[in-house]
């Protein structure tokens, strides 16, 4: 009997997170190259006196996230090109949609693994008081990695078959998750202020929700058309 | 479409002809004087390229869910339209914000998601150009996507106060200048009826293109 | 009270004026620092050129399929 909706997802997270769990291949060259993200950018935006340059952190933080996670993407689909499991997959009798949200979570679990590290280095270095309203920030952060994660691991999946999908994926990806960024950046910066601006970061939240809804449900939507041939 | 095509075409050209006449004759605006006047196309091409997005939406799922090979010609066909208006808006409203804001750019709010927008339907005819085959429906994704996001690029002046006018202008302008509402009102159904006559001229382009493809697919037989 | 007056100035001179909405005005305008002229122009010349540039590429390539199909039509009518 096929399993249900989320059955079935948690299935494919499960899969995903056994193979990752036994070389954790992807987690540490994400959390590498996050983390070279981070000290590139304190090179570029730290001024002559070694003071880091204004509000620069939330920058920073959501940029080193998007890169990295597009890193990430990127892995984890060659991946299942490489092993041709992704066919393999297609056919299981689990609804496409499923698969998607699978991955999604997967791709959730890995970004959120990156930020926890990313989060307190990104303050360490810039004097920057993320933490200052701790929930409001998960919340930011929680709301914008599912956005951009949520349009990335579609547009992952459905390049894995094409020649030129390394190049492509930026390409497409950053152009449509760019309100997604602004919001977190914009939120985030707010809460850097002293005092953090809580209505401002709120009105961001509510805006990374409403992107959410619309990204989440256009992707499990096209998702079935997309992956047949 | 064919029937109206040379009535419609006459009709567009005649209003291309006016309009430039008609700006040259309106009012000045009060603190913007002269450079206001870019305002008129300026505003036409946002119409002209909102037209074109919903168009290019509508046809990328319709293709992607039905499979309608005339649909991904209207798809190509808007996206590259979209583009088009697109760099002229940008354009005209740099211009435009030299003499008004001092400055050519800004990152304020509709500026950046403008650009946004045609960041996206580029990305469209990049993944078309570059995807390989099948790429139509790597395409149709970005079209669905790109017109999804355009309602938050309107919204997102009036939650991000910037420097930029807001949607308040054009709703009041009707009360406060009816010579400048209707102005731009005829600007923007030129640049809507131009909008159709590019995407029929463009999609008879992809019509003949298969056409070409069944002639060589006959000629192997 | 000199250096209120002067405070109260320069603080009304710096508030940037968004504008609410389009206020219309006849006559000559002021002399103005940027001349808006060449802007105005500009723009609208950018468009026409950006028009006959689009109609341009689209006219070209129906020549190429055009011509692509006369070529095919002549070597099936020099086949028979």
């Amino acid at each position: 009997m096929a399993p249900g909706f989320f059955a079935a997802a948690l299935l494919v997270l499960r899969k995903d997170l056994a193979i990752e769990a036994k070389s954790r291949e992807i987690v540490y060259t994400t959390l590498f190259f996050a983390v070279a993200c981070v000290m590139i950018f304190s090179f570029a935006f730290v001024k002559e006196e070694g003071v880091p340059v204004d509000n620069a952190a939330a920058g920073i933080l959501w940029i080193a996230v998007a890169f990295s996670g597009t890193l990430a993407l990127g892995r984890t689909f060659e991946r299942e090109r490489y092993s041709e499991t992704l066919r393999a997959l297609l056919l299981a009798p689990a609804g496409r949609p499923a698969i998607y949200m699978g991955k999604l979570l997967g791709m959730l679990l890995m970004m959120a693994a990156t930020e926890v590290v990313l989060t307190p280095m990104v303050a360490f270095f810039f004097h920057a008081p993320l933490f200052a309203r701790p929930l409001l920030l998960v919340a930011l952060l929680a709301l914008g990695t599912i956005g951009f994660a949520a349009v990335g691991t579609l547009f992952a999946a459905m390049l894995v078959r094409t020649r030129t999908r390394d190049v492509l994926l930026p390409i497409l990806l950053y152009p449509v998750t760019i309100p997604v960024i602004i919001a977190g950046v914009r939120g985030t910066a707010a809460l850097l202020q002293s005092p953090p601006e809580e209505p401002v970061a709120t009105l961001w939240i509510g805006l990374l929700t409403a992107f959410d809804v619309v990204f989440i449900t256009l992707a499990l939507w096209t998702f079935e058309p997309l992956m047949t041939e | 479409m064919k029937k109206i095509f040379v009535p419609l075409t006459i009709l567009t050209a005649g209003m291309f002809v006016a309009a430039p006449i008609m700006i040259g004759m309106a009012d000045l605006e009060s603190t913007m004087l002269l450079v206001q006047k870019i305002f008129y196309f300026h505003f036409a091409t946002w119409m002209a390229m909102t037209t074109a997005i919903v168009v290019c939406g509508l046809a990328s799922a319709i293709y992607l869910f039905k499979g309608s090979k005339l649909a991904d010609w209207y798809a190509v066909a808007s996206a590259e339209v979209v583009v088009i208006f697109g760099v002229f808006g940008l354009f005209s409203g740099s211009l435009w914000g030299r003499k008004a804001w001092g400055v050519w750019w800004q990152w304020d709010a509709r500026v950046t998601m403008a650009t946004m927008i045609v960041m996206v339907f580029l990305g469209y005819l990049m993944v078309r150009k570059y995807g390989g085959p099948g790429s139509e429906k790597l395409a149709a994704a970005m079209g669905i996507f790109g017109a999804a996001t355009s309602p938050f690029v309107y919204k997102s002046v009036d939650w991000w106060r910037t420097i930029h006018p807001q949607t308040t202008v054009m709703k009041t302008l009707g009360e406060k200048w009816p010579g400048a509402w209707l102005l731009v009102l005829f600007c923007s159904f030129a640049f809507v009826f131009l909008t159709v006559l590019l995407l029929a001229a463009r999609v008879r382009l992809e019509q003949m293109r298969s056409e070409l493809d069944h002639m060589y697919l006959a000629a192997e037989d | 009270m000199l250096a209120l007056v002067l405070n109260v100035f320069f603080a009304l001179q710096q508030q940037p004026t968004i504008p609410e909405g389009f206020v219309p005005v006849t006559g000559a305008p002021a002399s103005e620092q940027i001349p808006a002229a060449p802007l105005v122009i500009a723009s609208y010349a950018f468009f026409l050129l950006l028009m006959v540039f689009y109609l341009w590429t689209i006219w070209r390539r129906i020549g190429k399929v055009e011509s692509e199909m006369q070529a095919l039509e002549r070597r099936q009518s020099d086949k028979r």
